[in-house]
């Protein structure tokens, strides 16, 4: 096996791409994931029920048919969870709830309504369809502009409007700036709503315990804080709800984060199935509910000089965090606070930060997190003051950077920005990329009427989140009120075994970032041992772990915090062991060296100990330790960087422990006739201070670089304007590929920071950021002026792009327009003709017995109330089939000329509605009949298959009226023979005529 | 022909070499069953609509989503896994300890399914160029690595590999 | 996502096939390869009591390269033809469009009849059959009917087929002499369903268009000429009269700019 083969080295281990130590595992299908992980006999299986609606009463629940189903053990409903829980806790003091599953309104298109519980996941899938619902649809606000309208439906009426926060700073004088600046240049941008989507998606596994206590087993990945707010909810203190996770996750990128409320949903399951319970969330549950990144609106406006130097940023960002502010949302907004003057020295700066709520699934954590909604404004910012300056962008970037000397850099709005050289990140990200040489293709391409484009962007990555940057939300007053919050506290604990092996065990919750080769290699450097020689435990168990409530896997926390706390925590044990040593070999403990598995005096390296022998000792003969040395060989370290202080008078708050940078540039090319754009070169610069291991750095940035290109050309979570959902599957959200991911360039600066113990800052963040923006500069760059800026928005799909270059078009008069849906329906028409009076079909229609006859699929139709109908429909188109309950009423607009046929369905697969007009027109033979119809669909068929459905509806409707066509004129023509016969025998209508 | 009932029955299939039976429902797919049933656990589920490629096995030698399979399909088949890769236990097949060399994975879901795709691809295609590999990947989702990696790991395995049979 | 409980039925014949057929109707779902079909078996779209497994059949596993025609059996995979047109290195439309469907882990096991039995009007190989002019074998316990591919695409995942018609081969018409194909697809990924996909065949008896994901069916067009004025008024009315939609993924205005500018350049890259 590829163990890492390492003899003496002359250099440490921290700084080396050695090979991971988790890959033997991964690599033979041995991994160990949540749902890999055994469960104890008679653990029943759960399934969710989703709201189809984006905005729906739930004024009852059945579930009598669903617990007859053999195989399932109970349903629970809202009111099960208003009777033995609580709503969440909120980051803004506002009255609304937010329970774990719906219990008096559904808000958003996937929203759990009750969670099913069963022998296993088939049988809770088969169930799950006999719960009858009864909803209340109300309109649903899907656009946060309209949300905030004065008439616009409210989500959560004790509120009473849609914008639940609103805040306002002002740093320095930037009203002054922006008067006296002989250039305003401002933007609006549009960030779209997307997410990381790991492979491996939710899992979890609770149990409620005989003394009331809650014990879970999921991929939840922090940050712990969000601890607190699962035992609130739960009504348990934090000690009784016992949090579980694996060694290894499937991938989170923040996404994991949004698990929290489905374990408060299951623990609560578990305690009615008095049983434990597993779920495994399904793609298509993921993508419609599980979490995204926060849609936002910026306006941005700078105060520039002629040679863009800019002096002053005015913000006003809308941010949509969707149906309910879970928490820690609004941070996305607060994350970024310190860094909105972005990489530049900006003393003067305004923001507005409003954050409404929209009928959409709710936001949260997404790599980045703050970061690309920032960015996106900024640097498109920037790039459009070199265009309206007629300045070239890198001298923008150039006049404004913080000035290499300055470090550490207050910013305006209060970030201690660590170290750094931007102007070096910059010098060195061209010179790698040969940014000559793209700008000599650009101009040659351009020569022939090409669209070639480049773009850049200038980041600052803050990592190792300050616990308390969400408290800038509230103002002073409220803050002194509610006690200050600030640090992010980390926790290491490293020990040694009684034969000498040494064991790091942190709460880091890894899922992919090779945590135990970092930590490996850090603890080795310590002790002088090997990397391999290092077991390193990443299993969490909060009542057993040291950890602390800013624990997990988020901003970027890992390399500078808990590397950086594993260091210290290792170098108090070996600073002990040093003691011991130096009793031994009778030296002072000062000059004891580690290296090469032995122990010895710096001055008598032939009189070595063996680190094992040495380190074993202590365990066996605590008795003859040293004066003054402690029983024990386990060291916990706990560590918060001293700058991560509370907001303070003025709000100004320094947002994160250290910040990095990137520097990135992007050279592509549109095709015309597709609006394809393909990547020439991408180049991204990096510092983010010591690195432990590049390898593990590249990848982190290839990966965040690989989604960020999604998000800026593909992804997004496409909402109706109705509110259902239209990116339910791996088919329509779109992942790139291996084929439309290029290799970056990249390149590293290391500008230790002096604020982590191994001078170590994140990484994994940087692309999220610079990506999207980067390339939608060079987007604008290869359109070029003509273009609107404020038309690039991202996903800049081909589709986009051709909208804003092609010439306009006109349909030719020869060629009928189809009919018009118009956003929240869609349209259908037609027209047949019948052989039949216009009687004889006003008569079929409204004859229970004919309309049965005539609606496709219908099995049972029965009488509701006079002209309403229930009926049982189901449906085949191809391969699909649909069954539903339907809701029909016939309306009589003009006797005899016009009637409404209206239709609602719901089942399984969502809820329909259909409303028609049908004119009828007498013809010498018949009747003309023409349809219009109005069709709206929401639930999991929007998500997963819309188009199909639209275009069978067509399809149904064409069925339904040639269908009458016959039975009505079969009718007719008995009829007309019947009278013919009467006529025979003397005894018909004189004057009744008889058609065909 | 053969009839099953929607209830449960026995499947039979060689699994990594090995005879192995277990129970299921005409229904169960065989991702569920190569995991659930029989503990092939290194076939992961990251779609169940064909998409990601996370559980892509061979089954006769072809790579396939399991996940789009029915285990009563694979009935009396050779289903392979990424369990069943390694030449012998505690060491690497070729193929592995490049992905490993090459920092080819990282959370490492995505992975066993890729392995999967390269045993038939590689065993059809001698010597397949870069954007020969990039297409074949493309029938899998890896959300960590931006896939760069994972080229150059197959890539040099693949220009290692003369005696493989030409397509 | 987990499918709804069915019986299962693994056929040894055609005959038993469409045996069933008639026993079950449209109570009852062909499985070939599966590949759209267990997705949405998964996704529950599709609740059939009864699943018939043809993928043992062997009389439906037969693929031949005749003289007049390439012919399909129902149970052949998109992998095994692929490989039979990439070997006999003479029918150029399939050739190039074959790369584009899916991916080779779904080609494995998705069969050619299926892709055509399923209709998706974005998919590649009704659009080949239809612009090719092929024809699709129909089986049924008491007739065998052959529909013109034109006649058998009638609207999204609608067909001429009855519930009680097995598609037991399809027809794809060998290329004619002098007569060049070309095959176009832009999609948001590699391997993605087309968001516009255009066959065209150009020989001296005229120019054939294939459109595929504009219309609700793989629709096929006769153009008058192959470059002026012509063309662009043929192919502008084509654009418009195809009644293309948007979604979140295309405009429609979109998918009429890529039928008449990558239309245009295909006739005339194939005329040249
Ligand atoms: S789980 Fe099978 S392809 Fe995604
Ligand atoms: S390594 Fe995580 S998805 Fe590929």
């Amino acid at each position: 096996m590829n163990d890492p083969s390492t003899p003496v080295r002359p250099t440490a281990w921290v700084g080396q791409s050695i090979e991971r130590r988790e890959d033997v595992a991964l690599l033979t299908g041995t991994g160990r994931y949540a749902d890999d992980l055994g469960t104890r006999p008679g653990t029943l299986h759960a399934a969710f029920l989703r709201s189809p609606h984006a905005h729906a009463r739930i004024k009852s629940i059945d579930v009598s048919r669903a617990l007859a189903h053999e195989g399932v053990r109970c349903v629970l409903a809202g009111a099960d969870v208003r009777s033995w829980a609580r709503p969440f806790v909120v980051g803004v003091k506002q009255p609304m709830e937010h329970w774990c599953i719906a219990v008096d309104k559904a808000r958003y298109v996937g929203e759990p309504v009750a969670v099913l519980v069963a022998q296993d996941r088939y049988i809770a899938e088969d169930a799950i369809d006999l719960i009858h619902v009864e909803y209340e649809p109300i309109d649903a606000i899907v656009d946060s502009e309209t949300a905030i309208a004065p008439d616009a439906p409210v989500l959560h009426e004790a509120v009473g409007s849609n914008v639940v926060s609103n805040r306002q700073f002002v740093y320095g004088e930037p009203d002054a700036a922006l008067d006296a600046a002989p250039h305003r240049v401002k933007i609006k941008i549009r960030y779209p709503r997307n997410s990381c989507t790991p492979i491996e998606t939710y899992v979890v596994v609770a149990e409620h315990g005989s003394e009331g206590d809650y014990d879970v087993l999921s991929n939840f990945m922090g940050p712990f804080s969000l601890q607190a707010v699962m035992a609130l909810a739960l009504q348990v203190p934090a000690a009784k709800l016992r949090l579980r996770t694996p060694r290894d996750g499937g991938g989170s990128f923040g996404v994991k984060q949004g698990v929290f409320p489905y374990i408060v949903a299951l623990c609560l399951a578990a305690r009615k199935a008095q049983a434990p319970v597993k779920w495994v969330e399904d793609r298509l549950e993921h993508l419609v509910a599980s979490t995204s990144s926060t849609g936002r609106i910026s306006e941005l406006e700078a105060a520039v000089d002629s040679n863009g130097r800019i002096s002053a940023l005015a913000y006003d960002q809308l941010d949509d965090c969707g149906a309910y502010l879970r928490a820690p949302e609004p941070a996305t907004l607060y994350r970024m606070h310190g860094c909105l003057t972005g990489a530049y020295d900006i003393p003067n700066l305004k923001v507005r930060n409003r954050v409404v709520l929209t009928n959409k699934t709710p936001a949260g954590l997404v790599r980045g997190f703050g970061g690309p909604q920032v960015y996106f404004a900024l640097e498109r910012l920037v790039q459009r003051i070199a265009v309206e300056l007629q300045l070239d962008p890198l001298e923008v970037y150039k006049r404004n950077f913080i000035g290499a000397g300055d470090f550490p850099f207050r910013t305006a709005a209060g970030a201690l920005i660590d170290s750094g050289d931007y102007h070096a990140t910059l010098q060195l990200a061209g010179q790698r990329g040969d940014l000559a040489e793209l700008v000599e293709k650009r101009d040659a391409a351009r020569a022939e009427g090409r669209l070639y484009g480049i773009g850049y962007a200038a980041i600052v990555e803050p990592s190792i989140s300050n616990m308390g940057y969400i408290t800038t939300v509230m103002t002073k007053e409220a803050r002194a009120k509610a006690g200050p919050k600030n640090g992010a506290i980390t926790s290491a604990t490293v020990s040694i075994d009684l034969l000498g092996a040494v064991t790091v065990s942190v709460a880091s919750v890894p899922h992919g970032q090779g945590h135990i080769t970092a930590l490996s290699q850090v603890a080795a450097d310590v002790f002088g041992l090997n990397p391999i020689d290092i077991i390193v435990d990443v299993e969490l168990d909060t009542r057993k772990d040291a950890w602390s409530v800013a624990e997990g896997n988020y901003s970027s926390r890992f390399a500078g915090a808990v590397a950086g706390t594993v260091h210290l925590a290792a170098c108090r044990l070996r600073d002990k062991l040093a003691r011991i040593a130096a009793a031994q070999l009778r030296c002072d403990h000062a000059d004891i060296v580690f290296a090469d598995h032995k122990v010895f005096a710096r001055t008598a390296p032939a009189e070595a100990l063996s680190f094992p022998r040495l380190a074993s000792g202590p365990h066996w003969a605590p008795g003859v330790l040293p004066d003054g040395v402690s029983p024990g060989l386990q060291e916990t370290a706990i560590w918060t960087p001293e700058q991560l202080v509370p907001p303070d008078e003025n709000d100004r708050i320094n947002t994160s422990g250290t910040y990095g940078f990137a520097f990135d540039i992007c050279a592509l090319e549109i095709e015309r006739d597709s609006g394809k754009v393909r990547i020439d070169r991408y180049v991204t610069a990096h510092d983010a201070g010591t690195l432990l291991n590049p390898a593990l750095a590249d990848g982190q940035i290839r990966g965040g670089f690989a989604q960020a290109l999604g998000a800026a050309l593909m992804e997004e979570f496409a909402y109706r304007p109705d509110g259902s959902f239209a990116s339910g599957t791996f088919a329509d959200y779109l992942v790139p590929t291996a084929v439309e991911i290029p290799e970056p360039v990249i390149a590293h600066m290391q500008t230790p920071s002096p604020f982590t113990p191994l001078g170590a800052k994140g990484i994994g963040e940087g692309n999220s950021m610079s990506t999207p923006v980067c390339i939608a500069n060079a987007i604008a760059d290869a359109l070029g002026p003509a273009v609107d800026p404020q038309a690039i928005e991202l996903p800049m799909t081909p589709s986009r792009i051709i909208e804003l270059i092609a010439p306009a078009e006109q349909r030719p008069q020869h060629i009928a327009p189809p009919p018009q849906g118009d956003g929240k329906h869609f349209a259908t028409s037609g027209s047949v003709n019948i052989a039949a009076p216009v009687e004889e079909i006003f008569r079929v229609l409204h004859d229970p017995e004919q309309l049965a006859s005539l609606i496709p699929g219908c099995r049972k139709l029965h009488v509701a109330s006079d002209n309403r109908y229930i009926a049982d429909i189901a449906l085949s188109v191809g391969l699909v089939n649909v069954s539903f309950h339907a809701d029909i009423s016939v309306v009589d607009e003009e006797p005899m000329r016009r009637m409404r046929l209206f239709g609602k369905g719901s089942g399984a697969l969502g809820a329909a509605e259909g409303d028609g007009r049908i004119t009828l027109t007498e013809l010498p033979d018949g009747t003309r009949l023409d349809y219009e119809y109005k069709v709206s669909l929401s639930g999991k068929i929007v998500a997963v298959g819309a188009r199909m459905i639209e275009s069978a509806t067509g399809v149904v409707l064409k069925q339904l009226f040639s269908r009458l066509g016959r039975v009505a004129g079969h009718k007719a023509s008995g009829a007309a023979r019947w009278q013919g016969l009467l006529r025979l025998i003397g005894l018909g209508k004189p004057g009744s005529q008889e058609r065909r | 022909m053969k009839r099953l009932r929607h209830t449960r029955h026995t499947v039979a299939i060689r699994l990594n070499g090995i005879d192995r039976t277990g129970e299921c429902e005409p229904r169960t797919l065989l991702s569920d069953f190569l995991r659930y049933e029989l503990g092939a656990t290194g076939v992961h589920v990251g779609c169940e609509h064909g998409v990601c490629g996370a559980c892509t096995v061979t089954v006769d030698g072809l790579a396939q989503r399991s996940c789009l399979t029915l285990a009563v399909v694979a009935d009396g088949r050779e289903v392979r896994t990424a369990e069943g890769l390694a030449p012998e236990p505690g060491v690497l097949s070729e193929l592995q300890a490049a992905f490993r060399r090459h920092h080819a994975l990282q959370c490492g879901f995505c992975t066993p399914g890729i392995l999967m795709s390269c045993a038939d691809f590689l065993a059809r295609v001698a010597r397949p160029s870069e954007p020969d590999v990039r297409q074949m990947l493309s029938g899998h989702l890896c959300r960590c690595t931006g896939y760069s990696n994972i080229v150059s790991a197959i890539l040099e395995v693949a220009s290692g590999n003369e005696d493989s049979p030409d397509a | 996502m987990k499918p709804a409980a069915f019986d299962y039925i693994r056929a040894d014949s055609a005959e038993e096939v469409v045996q069933l057929l008639a026993e079950y109707g449209d109570d009852a779902r062909i499985l070939a390869g599966g590949q759209s079909l267990i997705a949405a078996l998964n996704m529950r779209l599709a609740q059939p009591r009864v699943l018939i497994d043809i993928s043992c059949v062997a009389d439906l596993s037969r693929i031949r390269v005749g003289n007049k025609n390439l012919t399909v059996g129902a149970a052949v995979t998109q992998a095994v033809a692929e490989k039979v047109v990439q070997d006999s290195n003479n029918i150029p439309l399939l050739a190039q469009a074959f790369p584009h469907l899916g991916h080779f882990q779904t080609r494995n096991r998705g069969t050619v009849c299926g892709s055509i039995a399923h209709a998706d009007p974005s998919a590649e190989l009704p659009l080949c059959l239809v612009t090719l002019g092929g024809a699709v074998n129909l089986r049924s316990w008491r007739r065998r009917r052959r529909v013109a591919a034109s006649e058998f695409f009638r609207g999204v995942l609608t067909t001429a087929r009855e519930t009680n018609e097995l598609v037991e081969s399809v027809e794809f018409p060998m290329p004619k002499k002098q007569a060049r194909y070309g095959f176009v697809e832009v999609s948001m990924r590699h391997g993605d369903f087309a968001l516009v996909a255009l066959a065209g065949a150009v020989s001296d008896q005229g120019v054939r268009l294939g459109v595929g994901g504009v219309a609700d069916r793989p629709w096929v067009e006769t153009l008058p000429t192959t470059s002026g004025d012509d063309l662009d008024a043929a192919l502008e009315d084509l654009a418009w009269k195809l009644d293309a939609r948007s979604d979140q993924h295309a405009s429609a205005r979109y998918r009429r700019h890529l039928v008449r500018n990558l239309g245009r350049k295909l006739i005339t890259e194939l005329s040249s």
